[in-house]
């Protein structure tokens, strides 16, 4: 794993008598986009709310690029709260350079900042219009560009997709991955598991406060996965000799023969040498499909909360 | 720091350019002259209007010269006619009454059978001069029987004042406490009226940051109390600005006013050596009693009162506007704030009231001492009691500071307060506020 930006270690933070983190740690490599999933009310706002400093957690600690977080590193994340909004009777551009000299910026650097945005996004007719005189999804564009505009060495993104169209959304997904590129660590909370899929380095699941899965997408799956091949095969020689091998081996399940010499099953291959047995089936036949059946993110997700439940 | 710069910039731009303030800062001046020149035209449409409202038919004749006077502007005197046709043409007419005086053989006895009618029973207001009209004439009738004439009359009537000194024997100007309390009570409710219109600034802005959901983006660059003071203190310097504004208008106004009507302050001087007539001596002692009141008021202490007044004023808007900040940071909408203004406007009343009461009468009494130390009352009521005069047995040192020391305590304890309502509050959608969950808040 790379070094870290961020290391959280026994974090815990309790609402009177409502407990929202128990005991929670991870660790956010840097240059890198991690996914914070978890059914509604786990705890993931609680989590990114502490990382930004609105609230306080009760014990624990985090280390923000190897020093204890302090109110200095604000200005080097940039927060996309899912209840988000802007002020609506300011000016977009007035509004933007408003928020980036918040985070400590410059009002001259902003205003360059800004510049390369409304270009990029090709808007730079907005800068004087006010946010009342937008759409939702022109809205949602310029306040990604306050989340990003001061150059933030951490990201977290809380629900970044809704409210756009699926344009929209590639261009910010695109945008999302040309800045990890470039260096910056993405926190990426979503309910939306195909974006999780295709956006995410390392995911951690939450639920009810507790941290109950963790680690990098692929191997995840790799882990979660049945080792089961599904295959598809022509048969093209002894037919009755290919049908004695395959119930007899104990590997073989599933096995479906259809009328015009194809039969379908499903090989269980971890503790086999399934090489071999490929091999064998295909000395009577050809190979027509054959498939390592991957669990999706939405399968771990949904499995993995059933299996905490019972 | 800088970042509270910021945000006092951001809440006073957005403030004063905002379209209903700008309307506000330069039409309200102009409503308020408007409605003063209107009060004004309707007070004279009023007695204009009032002219041959009552008839007087004075078949003793003894009446007419005092019912005829210039005060007496309402009054139509009819004649050769009698009781009964009168009365039928008033009630055909627009007329409030007729006042009927029987001929007979002495004024005493005219005036005994004198009645007034009317359609509806005339109030105080109409009735007296009439009442005092007929009283003069027979008081003179009665002086001219006893033989004494009016020249004697006034000697034995003649008025006396009593003069007031301090125990310095410095001569105490009599009205001039009823000057000060004016003074000090216009402070008060100046500062009241600061309070409500702009703490409930403060309050809408805090609202409008919640319901467009810009909160949550904003304090996670700088702490909630950074926030709060930021609003408070860019809002009220929107605030002292529009009242810059309003003080300059109204001085431009009033004098083109002056100017246009021309009536400077010589001629108002002009206009009263007029009415009183030759009479120089009484014209010289009342514009020497007017000299003393205009001294009277430059030897105020005005140097320790502007800057107490500024002190207090600050104190006073500080603890208020931060309840307000606190009110707009539990509800989601302005509809739901109802319920929380009744317990701020109350001590602010109430201590228009105890100065009202209590200051105007004994400015220095165990009441009014009292108040002025009680933190949430202490502004106001101060303010009323300062141009009384700071020093021994006036507003005392010790009651200043204790009062100053106490006031910015419990602006310390508001802010703390309010700040634990604030942070918790900002981030809450779509609760109904009450008091019992905002109690759990501060505990939290």
């Amino acid at each position: 794993m790379k070094s870290a930006l961020v290391q959280i270690e026994n974090l815990t933070k309790t609402y009177q008598q409502f407990r929202a983190l128990d005991d929670f740690s991870i660790q956010i490599p840097k240059a890198s986009i991690y996914g914070l999933l978890g059914p509604n009310g786990a705890g993931k706002t609680t989590l990114i709310r502490i990382l930004n400093q609105i609230i306080y957690a009760d014990s624990g600690t985090i280390l923000f690029n190897g020093h204890p977080l302090n109110s200095e590193d604000v200005s080097h994340i940039g927060y996309l709260p899912e209840e988000r909004g802007l002020y609506r009777n300011m000016k977009i551009g007035e509004q933007l350079t408003y928020l980036a000299t918040l985070k400590g910026m410059r009002v001259e650097e902003a205003k360059t900042e800004l510049r390369y945005w409304f270009e990029k996004f090709q808007i730079d007719s907005w800068i004087n219009k006010k946010v009342s005189g937008l759409s939702k999804g022109m809205a949602q564009k310029v306040q990604f560009i306050s989340t990003v505009l001061h150059r933030p060495k951490l990201l977290i993104l809380d629900e970044p997709f809704s409210g756009f169209d699926p344009v929209n959304a590639e261009i910010i997904k695109n945008e999302i991955i040309a800045l990890k590129n470039n260096g910056t660590t993405v926190i990426l909370s979503t309910h939306r598991m195909e974006s999780v899929q295709e956006l995410c380095d390392r995911i951690c699941l939450i639920h009810k406060s507790k941290k109950i899965l963790e680690g990098e997408v692929n191997e995840l799956q790799q882990r979660a996965k049945d080792c089961v091949y599904h295959i598809r095969l022509s048969i093209n020689h002894n037919r009755s000799a290919l049908e004695e091998y395959i119930s007899n081996c104990k590997a073989i399940f599933d096995v479906h023969y259809n009328g015009k010499n194809e039969v379908g099953l499903k090989l269980k291959y971890a503790d086999q040498n399934a090489d071999i047995i490929i091999k064998n089936l295909l000395s009577n036949s050809s190979l027509l499909h054959l498939e390592d059946q991957i669990p999706s993110v939405q399968e771990l997700f949904v499995r993995n909360i059933k299996q905490y439940e019972n | 720091m800088s970042k509270l710069r910021l945000i006092i910039k951001r809440e006073y731009l957005a403030r004063i350019r905002n379209r209903s303030f700008i309307v506000m800062t330069f039409m309200s001046p102009l409503l308020f002259v408007l409605m003063l020149t209107l009060i004004l035209w309707l007070i004279q449409f009023n007695t204009a209007s009032a002219e041959g409202k009552v008839w007087v038919l004075d078949e003793s004749t003894y009446f007419e010269d005092v019912l005829s006077t210039q005060e007496m502007q309402s009054v139509k005197l009819i004649n050769q006619i009698t009781l009964s046709e009168a009365l039928a043409q008033v009630a055909e007419k627009e007329v409030m009454g007729l006042l009927y005086i029987p001929k007979a053989s002495s004024v005493e006895l005219s005036a005994e059978g004198a009645v007034m009618y009317s359609k509806n029973s005339f109030s105080i207001q109409m009735i007296t001069p009439f009442e005092s009209a007929i009283r003069s004439k027979l008081e003179e009738e009665r002086l001219r029987n006893m033989g004494i004439n009016q020249a004697q009359f006034d000697e034995v009537t003649r008025g006396y004042s009593l003069k007031n000194q301090n125990y310095q024997g410095e001569l105490n100007l009599k009205g001039i406490n009823e000057i000060k309390a004016f003074i000090g009570g216009a402070f008060g409710y100046l500062l009241m009226m600061f309070i409500i219109i702009y703490g409930g600034l403060v309050m809408r802005s805090v609202i409008e940051e919640k319901s467009s959901r810009i909160i949550e983006v904003i304090v996670s660059s700088v702490k909630p109390i950074e926030l709060m003071i930021g609003k408070i203190v860019g809002t009220t310097l929107a605030g002292l600005t529009q009242f810059m504004i309003w003080i300059c208008i109204a001085f431009v106004l009033f004098v083109a006013l002056f100017a246009g009507l021309g009536l400077g302050l010589e001629g108002l001087f002009q206009r009263e050596q007029l009415t009183l007539g030759n009479d120089s001596k009484a014209f010289l002692q009342i514009s020497q009693q007017l000299e003393g009141y205009i001294q009277a008021v430059l030897q105020f202490p005005w140097e320790s009162m502007a800057f107490f007044f500024m002190l207090f004023f600050i104190l006073g808007y500080l603890i208020y506007s931060s309840l307000y900040a606190a009110i707009g940071a539990a509800v989601d909408q302005e509809t739901d704030t109802q319920q929380f203004m009744f317990p701020i406007v109350l001590p602010l009343v109430f201590a228009m009231y105890i100065g009202f009461i209590s200051v105007f009468d004994t400015p220095h009494g165990d009441i009014a001492v009292f108040f002025s130390i009680f933190p949430l009352t202490a502004p106001i009521v101060m303010l009323m009691r300062l141009p009384f005069g700071i020093g021994v047995n006036l507003v005392e040192v010790w009651q200043l500071i204790l009062s100053l020391v106490l006031s910015f305590t419990t602006f310390l304890g508001i802010l703390w307060l309010s700040a634990k309502i604030y942070s918790v509050g900002i981030l809450m959608h779509g609760h109904k506020p009450s008091l019992k969950k905002i109690f759990r808040w501060i505990k939290s």
